[in-house]
């Protein structure tokens, strides 16, 4: 097997997930472009990003849910009752705003890791411990609401978090530092392959990544900055998906979360600790939805009996799997959560500008989603057609 | 036999599957520098007595001695620290991870600086490693990054064994290790086994093709049925003697080809 050729299968096999993505957000961008040329206006991709906050957080925990091959149907209950619990707690109670979201997320890495050591230790399959668990926190959230059934949030830190733009400077700094950093990264990476004798990677490739990269920030803060500034929602997205793909890939624990994904029995005898690697992961996946609960809260300014409920639990683990994270466990990234996020969301988005009916894009997911899954299965069969399991 | 303290010495080991008596009373020992064939037929209960050892599914009976201290072996990492090596039959590598992510699994290198915080994975610490390590083992792998599924069955073999010296144990177990690879990669991995004898470890070699036991070992151990069946010295023993302790029928009856199971 030549090196180039393993280069190819890598381009075919691998990396062409993302790169299918891609090309299915040009797609569907172009098809709505022409629908409604509101649809790549600075202000409608702005809206889509603010949309897309809430189910890209809560597919960060799900992503590491499906790299172990598992599920986690209750992070939509999970999310509707920590920010529930959020909002009680800010608004009947007067808690400090920043004690209220603390308390929010404690809530959902409690709940995460308890569903996490029923399914661990009794062996349960977690498709029933995490389907109880959203019947159950889905009855939590009525009964924290209480009569009303609905709150109105008011602490500005609280609202701040999803409604808060930062000036064409900020953006622009924002921007350069992520560029240098990205720079800086690479360019220390390298230096130590070379240094230690295996620079395999060509300086070249190096630096039309980061070309890459700065292109896309660079327009991304230019439309963002057209219409109302870099949003903060954003900018907390974008780091968790670049703090929790850095805890997957560059990790011991990460690399762990994989290992068990791939082979559970390999991993055990490797003297991994199989069991705790998963309740760390359903406890991250509980806190991940707790947190992109705070941003619904935070953006509708409230909460009610319907929040985390509807489909943003389908959606949620939807999106990665869109993106290219396998349902099968062992293989995925973080970054699917966002770009799994931004088709979903764009979708939506797009048929609601041309005002279509829930019916109609409920069916449209769907089939986006069976379409993903299929090209999915189909690269599957090639992998194992070609002795790759 | 006994000239020098036994590495690894079982006494009256014993371990049952419901009604199945996988191992009935089996003493056995390895002393340092010692090459041990562990053969049967199928179902005597090589793969349970490697298991026991390697601490996959605890003894029901009897003692385990390591260097001469009584030690309970219930958990695999319990054999790990202890400096016990074990390279499956399945080879329980994970096929979604690279060369190096298996060949450092459950014990990864961790970058310096502030990456120790997270336990940030040194990778190139580890990729310079593995690629020492197999070129010392004259293991020729196209990529150290390629995704292990990817690997033919020796390749996969020899990053298995290769995988079992990294965290320099005393005692290396080897379940078939021959078994489906080709005439040179065979000889690859008993030349590698000669090489951990010279380090003076302590090597028990399952195998069911007992050419390539013989190559190797200094001792054969017998087991039928989960019991002891025989112990033989390779130099003083034929393949005959030791086929008639595997399968139970008396010298000179027997027909069977030694290396017939080796296709399997």
């Amino acid at each position: 097997m030549s090196e180039r050729r393993e280069a190819l299968r890598r381009i075919v096999q691998g990396d062409l997930s993302s790169v299918r993505v891609v090309l299915g957000l040009v797609v569907i961008a172009i098809i709505f472009q022409v629908q409604e040329d509101r649809f790549l206006s600075a202000e409608n991709l702005s809206n889509l990003m603010l949309q897309i906050t809430t189910i890209g957080l809560i597919s960060v925990g799900v992503v590491y849910v499906l790299l172990l091959g598992e599920i986690d149907l209750s992070v939509g209950a999970v999310s509707g009752l920590s920010a529930a619990v959020m909002a009680v707690l800010s608004v009947n109670h007067g808690w400090n705003a920043y004690l209220a979201i603390a308390a929010a997320v404690a809530v959902g890495m409690a709940i995460g890791c308890l569903q996490g050591t029923l399914f661990s230790r009794f062996v349960i399959p977690s498709f029933v411990v995490t389907l109880a668990g959203l019947l159950t926190w889905e009855g939590a959230l009525l009964q924290v609401l209480g009569k009303t059934g609905s709150l109105n949030i008011t602490d500005p830190k609280i609202t701040g978090l999803a409604n808060t733009f930062y000036s064409d400077t900020v953006g622009w700094i924002f921007a350069a530092v992520i560029i240098a950093a990205y720079a800086a990264v690479l360019a220390v990476g390298y230096r130590r392959r070379v240094a230690a004798g295996i620079g395999d990677a060509s300086p070249v490739a190096l630096i039309v990544r980061l070309v890459f990269l700065a292109a896309i920030v660079i327009a991304a803060v230019a439309i963002l900055n057209a219409a109302r500034g870099v949003p903060l929602a954003v900018m907390i997205l974008l780091g968790f998906v670049v703090g929790m793909e850095y805890v997957a890939k560059r990790t011991t624990f990460g690399r762990h979360v994989f290992a068990v994904g791939g082979n559970a029995e390999a991993a055990r005898r490797a003297g991994i600790h199989v069991n705790r690697v998963r309740i760390a992961v359903f406890t991250i996946s509980g806190t991940m939805a707790a947190i992109g609960g705070i941003m619904a809260a935070s953006r509708l300014f409230a909460v009610n009996q319907n929040s985390g409920g509807n489909e943003l639990l389908l959606l949620a683990i939807a999106g990665p799997v869109i993106a290219g994270t396998s349902l099968f466990g062992g293989r995925g990234s973080v970054w699917t959560a966002l770009l799994g996020a931004l088709v979903i969301g764009s979708i939506s988005n797009g048929m609601d500008l041309l005002s279509l009916s829930s019916s109609v894009k409920l069916m449209v997911t769907g089939g986006v989603l069976l379409l993903a899954v299929l090209v999915d299965a189909i690269a599957r069969q090639q992998r194992s057609a070609s002795g790759r399991v | 036999m006994a000239e020098s303290t036994p590495l690894l010495q079982l006494e009256g080991v014993s371990k049952r599957f419901g009604p199945v008596q996988a191992l009935d009373r089996v003493d056995f020992a390895v002393h340092p520098g010692e090459v041990v064939g562990l053969v049967g037929d199928n179902g005597a209960g090589k793969s349970t007595l490697v298991k026991t050892i390697a601490g996959i599914h605890g003894a029901d009976q009897g003692t385990i001695r390591f260097e001469g201290n009584e030690v309970s072996i219930s958990r695999p990492q319990d054999a790990t620290e202890l400096g016990i090596a074990t390279v499956y039959q399945d080879l329980a590598l994970c096929d979604n991870l690279d060369v190096v992510a298996n060949l450092f699994l459950g014990r990864e290198e961790i970058s310096p600086g502030p990456g120790q915080v997270s336990r940030q994975l040194d990778e190139v610490k580890m990729e310079h490693e593995t690629s020492d390590l197999l070129s010392n083992l004259a293991v020729t792998i196209p990529s150290l990054r390629s995704e292990v599924g990817t690997l033919s069955g020796g390749q996969r073999q020899q990053v298995a064994v290769a995988r079992s010296l990294l965290g320099e144990p005393k005692v290396v177990l080897l379940d078939e290790p021959t078994a489906a690879l080709g005439v040179p990669q065979t000889k690859q991995v008993l030349q590698l086994i000669r090489r951990l004898r010279e380090r003076e470890l302590g090597v028990v070699v399952i195998s069911h093709n007992l050419v390539d036991v013989f190559a190797v070992a200094d001792r054969v151990f017998v087991l039928r049925l989960g019991r002891a069946a025989g112990e033989f010295k390779a130099d003083e023993t034929t393949e005959e003697h030791v086929v008639s302790a595997i399968t139970g029928v008396g010298d000179g009856r027997n027909q069977e080809e030694p290396g017939g199971e080796e296709g399997k």
